[in-house]
């Protein structure tokens, strides 16, 4: 288990080094050099894919879905549902390949392992099987474009989500986690801290949301209707399942049972519970009162803000981590969102964005052994570190910002975005799926 | 006979029922509706986003009694339902022509 015992972000990511070297597969397969499969670490990582799975059905699809209402309930959970399935498929067939393929570019892994060429089960992937490596992976490709989806709640069309979503992996995420988790990648090479995905998951999904709700625009009675949260119970106990969900998120990105795991699921823990308290006490202070739907958010802001650190700062400096992306995510969502009249509907971007940003930039600082955290590179200081986080945020944000924006004009052209106005109006449930949630 | 129609905070339900049968009321209906009246609702906060909540949650009662009663009933529902504080609710007292018990056929008073 020596060989398990890890110290910072970077050498997480040697499995992912590895599987990015099209010569392994084919070295096992003729000079079968001894096995590096570690039993201890591939039992934690199925249970940690399971609870990525956990993580968007029933997690992420009950947070929203309460959060809508109640007329567009089931329009949730459906897209939800078939983003993710539909983006499992994309993953297989081109997806991991296009990820982590084995190219040398720093965009783009390449066509090597179309239809997972190559991988059989025997493969291995650091001390995992590599088939293990790619279920996990999955998950990670799935939840992202089914985190848009609240951006857009309550007005696009089923075929249209589906259909931006399949382009969106394509031509977002795949480049994108290439570059943050490819040993060949730009910000690999590059030494961003991104432990579990703040740029890849949460800044992109963020940013994504962001441009589909000010291209699709206003909800019909924006402002008018009372479009308040058809159920809180739900939504509540969607977050408390995103947050259980999310050890296998962070705890997993650790590619094993060690350490560096171990301090992450702390992190998750210290960070998330930062962030609930701060936004209970912001509201507390600015309202008169601390809320439920506070609660749940100070949670999601939390556990976006602790993604890219969970392996490398403290779990003292997480739960700073925690407050200071819940405090500026809270003045997002109830100052800025309401100035600039864009209607995110679920406040994609006011919290998975804004708190990812934090995040990412907050993992430069307190990553400095000391604040407690783990420490940099050889040579590499604190400034110089923040600094290549701005830079991996900044190309994220232009990238995912003028792709998504393209790609929703090219739905939009196609088989068109929106819902018309009679069947919003009447509610997606019973107008794109022809259900009711709930009966009197 | 009286109809008498009331409208009254919810939380006040059960301790009107117990003090109708008190004075010998024996049957209700109670219906869960939203209204306003000089109370005027109030506000909720999702996110920045704030909604004025219009319509207040109300119980409805309606009783049918003997003319004899229908006085000592609305006394009871007034004394009962109330709490000083705006939003007490209303009480309609109103005649009624004509009642049927459906299991027996007996009319008027007697099917009460």
């Amino acid at each position: 288990m020596e060989k398990t015992m890890r110290f910072s972000g970077l050498a997480a990511l040697v499995p992912a080094l590895m599987a990015g070297l099209p010569a392994w597969a084919q070295e096992t397969a003729e000079a079968a050099p001894a096995s590096a499969l570690d039993s201890g670490d591939t039992a934690w990582m199925i249970v940690a894919t399971v609870l990525v799975m956990f993580m968007i059905l029933p997690g992420l699809a009950l947070f929203y879905g309460g959060l809508v209402r109640a007329k567009n309930m089931l329009s949730v959970l459906v897209q939800v549902t078939g983003i993710a399935a539909t983006i499992m498929i994309v993953w297989v067939v081109y997806g991991y390949s296009f990820t982590f393929g084995g190219s040398e570019s720093p965009w783009f892994g390449g066509t090597a392992k179309l239809f997972l060429k190559g991988v059989t089960a025997t493969s291995e992937s650091g001390t995992i099987p590599e088939y293990l490596f790619i279920a996990f992976q999955m998950t990670f490709a799935a939840i992202t474009p089914a985190l848009i989806v609240g951006a857009f709640a309550e007005r696009m069309k089923f075929g249209a989500v589906v259909a931006f979503s399949v382009l969106w992996v394509t031509f977002v995420y795949f480049p994108i986690a290439h570059m943050a988790w490819d040993a060949n990648g730009l910000f690999f090479g590059w030494g961003v801290l991104d432990f579990a995905g703040g740029t890849v998951v949460h800044i992109n999904a963020g940013i994504a949301g962001l441009v589909g709700a000010i291209l699709l625009g206003k909800r019909v009675g924006y402002g008018k209707d009372n479009m308040a949260p058809h159920s809180l119970p739900l939504a509540v106990t969607g977050a408390g399942m995103l947050w259980v969900g999310w050890f296998g998120f962070n705890a997993g990105s650790a590619l094993g049972a060690g350490t560096l795991a171990v301090l992450a699921v702390l992190n998750t823990m210290t960070a998330t519970a930062g962030a609930v308290v701060a936004w209970l006490v912001i509201e507390r202070v600015l309202r008169g009162k601390a809320a439920a739907l506070g609660a749940a958010s100070g949670i999601i802001a939390g556990l976006v803000a602790v993604t890219p650190a969970a392996g490398a700062v403290g779990p003292v400096g997480a739960i700073v981590l925690g407050a200071v992306a819940s405090a500026v995510a809270y003045w997002f969502v109830a100052v800025v969102k309401v100035k600039a009249g864009y209607d995110d509907s679920l406040d994609v971007f006011g919290i998975h964005g804004v708190a990812g940003i934090i995040g990412a930039i907050g993992t430069g600082v307190l990553a400095s052994g000391s604040f407690g955290g783990q420490g940099y590179a050889e040579g590499v200081t604190m400034g110089a570190q923040v600094w290549t986080q701005i830079l991996a945020v900044a190309i994220t944000v232009v990238w995912c910002g003028v792709v998504s924006a393209i790609l929703y004009k090219v739905v939009d052209a196609v088989i068109g975005l929106r819902v018309s106005t009679e069947d919003e109006r009447e509610g997606l449930d019973l107008t794109s799926h022809g259900e009711s949630a709930y009966h009197n | 006979m009286k109809l008498i129609i009331a409208a009254i905070k919810p939380f006040k339900l059960d301790e009107v029922r117990e003090a109708l049968t008190g004075i010998g009321v024996r049957g209700m209906m109670v219906t869960e509706i939203k209204g306003f009246g000089l109370q005027s609702g109030h506000t909720e906060i999702y996110r920045g986003a704030e909604y004025a909540v219009n319509f207040v949650p109300k119980i409805r009662l309606e009783i049918v009694v003997a003319d004899g009663l229908a006085d000592q009933v609305v006394e009871t529902i007034r004394s009962t339902a109330r709490t000083d504080k705006i939003g007490d609710g209303k009480i309609f007292v109103l005649d009624v022509e004509h009642a049927v018990r459906v299991r027996t056929g007996e009319t008027d008073d007697d099917a009460l």
